[in-house]
């Protein structure tokens, strides 16, 4: 006989069931509504600028420490009419473009061959592990006396800063192409040039663009560095000349500046990646 | 015990003996043995395998996980090299992985930056055949793997059997003269690893490739092959040959026939007989 209530009332007292309680806040890789994504941008966007306005307009402290929006709006409006900021920025946009550009020919070869061939990765591997640990900012003295103060010393700068960043995330991408991805390509005739060339780069050019798209932010890390080098444009000097003259709201206007052509670059390579491998994974979106 | 019908040890091909006197086997596997060396200490993967195929033979391979069956597939492949022994394909010893070896892994390897019909053509096209002769070829395997409307998809719109039947395609397209698979549906439901069975089998009769399998899958094996190999480990080695006595036209019914269950009791004897 089958005794449904007795077996029921055995079983639900001793192993209490436990399921996964649904949430759309916590979702990990579950699907996230739009319109809460949207809403938790403009709030994380609004909180720092009310406190901002708050702690400023409030007059909580002194208008040296944290000019109020409206001054810092208004010298940017004063640099960019009467003082040639875009000239600034078009200087420093160069140098970026130069360093990175540099660092990501030699940085994404170098990436390659580590991550491709046992040789290389000896080769270099002591190099990049000792010099990444060096900081850039040590090396500037060595640059003036070698390069000069020009600009090559500025674009060596930025360059120095990223190149082994660039490598080192590309030697690691390659590495994750599965072994029998490449043996496919031996098994079906293929020599070493092959397999460099029609698997290994396209496998690891999606991981390459989100290299790049990370690192470049760390070039303009460095052009502020690049720019203490005698420098009588850019971005990075206009934020150290105003320092000096206590300027806080010219300061803090070339910074948000610096952030807003970051977040352009960022949208960009995005939209870039996306175009360009319609066949990659869609985790990245 | 050993079986009646298996022969431990010698391991030629009956069904076309006066044939290989004169022709050397399509495939020859002599005395390969692997030893991998790790922390100091040996292991002998596999010990001493030799064994045969003649031209158009389907062999299957089955053995414990771990027995060494991926490894030996690799030495044939030319992938892995041996310790001892050499494996020849027309009487000619391989030295490294060749077109001459076709291959198809356990895992999805169809490469997802190309269509369907590029990966098809990727063998094609590293050794540089004619465009009009690509274009002819991945028509056709297209159209006999069935996936001539997905021609132009990426894998990743795939579902599993799709893309290795896109591997299966990828790797005949080569035309090898060995086809080399390594539990290519291990990774498939019960209802589409049948449909592939009876879909590869249809297909090795078009085009009668000399074809050497793994699976620990022992219907899969009698059903496709005419000679199973039974593989024992520690170390690896063979330990039985079972041929297969059903026609060569064969549905998947034939699974529920009584001579089918004979051979399926032989292989799983043999198999038990390593444990
Ligand atoms: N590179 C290696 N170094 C050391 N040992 C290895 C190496 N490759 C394989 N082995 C060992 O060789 C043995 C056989 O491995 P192999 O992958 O050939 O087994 P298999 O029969 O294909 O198993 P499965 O059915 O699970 O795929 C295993 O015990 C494994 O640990
Ligand atoms: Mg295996």
């Amino acid at each position: 006989m089958i005794q449904p209530s007795l077996s029921q009332s055995a079983i639900a007292p001793s192993t209490p069931r436990r399921y996964l309680k649904p949430s759309v806040f916590w979702s990990i890789r579950q699907g996230f509504p739009r319109w809460l994504s949207l809403l938790l941008i403009g709030v994380s966007l609004a909180i720092p600028l009310v406190l901002w306005s708050v702690v400023s307009y409030g007059g909580w402290v002194p208008p040296l420490f944290l000019p109020t929006p409206t001054r810092v709006l208004q010298a940017g409006w004063q640099m960019l009419t009467r003082e040639n900021l875009l000239w600034d920025v078009w200087v420093s946009c160069g140098r970026v473009a130069g360093g990175f550009a540099l660092a990501a020919i030699v940085g994404v070869a170098m990436g390659i061959a580590m991550g491709t061939f046992h040789s290389m990765e000896s080769v270099f591997a002591p190099i990049v592990g000792t010099v990444r640990y060096m900081p850039v900012m040590s090396f500037v003295p060595l640059i003036v006396i070698w390069v000069g103060i020009g600009e090559d010393a500025k674009v060596l700068i930025i360059f120095l800063g990223v190149v082994l960043y660039n490598a080192v995330m590309v030697a690691d991408a390659v590495k994750f192409i599965p072994n029998d991805m490449i043996n496919v390509a031996y098994t079906l005739g293929g020599d070493r040039r092959d397999v460099l060339f029609r698997v290994i780069l396209p496998a690891t050019f999606p991981s390459i663009l989100d290299t790049l798209r990370v690192n470049v932010s760390g070039a303009w890390n460095y052009l502020v560095i690049a720019e203490l080098v005698a420098a009588k444009s850019g971005l990075g000097f206009k934020i150290i000349q105003s320092q000096r003259y206590l300027q806080t709201d010219k300061v803090l206007f070339c910074i948000a500046l610096i952030g807003l052509i970051g977040l352009l670059i960022d949208y960009g390579l995005k939209a870039l990646s996306r175009a360009l491998t319609p066949w990659a994974d869609q985790t990245r979106q | 015990m050993p079986q009646p019908d298996s022969a431990p040890l010698s391991f030629m091909p009956s069904a076309s003996e006066p044939l290989s006197a004169v022709h050397p086997p399509k495939l020859a596997v002599q005395a390969v043995g692997k030893t991998y060396v790790t922390r100091g200490k040996p292991l002998v993967v596999l010990d001493e395998i030799s064994f045969e195929l003649a031209a158009r033979e389907f062999v299957c391979l089955v053995g414990a996980s771990g027995c060494g069956k991926s490894t030996l597939l690799n030495i044939v492949a030319g992938l892995v090299p041996p310790t001892t022994g050499e494996v020849q394909v027309d009487g000619m010893a391989v030295l490294g992985p060749g077109a001459d070896r076709g291959m198809v892994f356990q895992g999805y390897t169809l490469y997802p930056w190309l269509t369907v019909a590029q990966n098809i053509a990727f063998g094609m096209q590293l050794r540089k055949l004619p465009k009009a002769e690509q274009r002819d070829r991945t028509a056709y395997y297209l159209n006999v793997v069935g996936l001539t409307a997905f021609a132009q998809a990426y894998p990743k719109q795939l579902s599993g059997g799709m893309k290795q039947r896109v591997a299966i395609a990828r790797a005949l397209a080569n035309e090898p003269e060995v086809l080399l698979m390594d539990e290519p549906f291990g990774a498939l439901d019960a209802q589409t690893k049948e449909q592939m069975q009876q879909f590869l089998l249809n297909l090795w009769a078009q085009t009668h490739t000399t074809v050497l399998m793994i699976t620990h899958d022992v219907e899969e094996a009698i059903f496709l092959s005419q000679r199973v190999y039974v593989m024992g480990s520690h170390p690896g080695r063979l330990t039985h040959q079972v041929s297969v006595p059903l026609p060569a036209a064969r549905d998947l019914d034939i699974k529920l026939s009584p001579d089918f269950i004979a051979v399926k009791r032989e292989v799983l004897h043999a198999l038990r007989q390593e444990h």
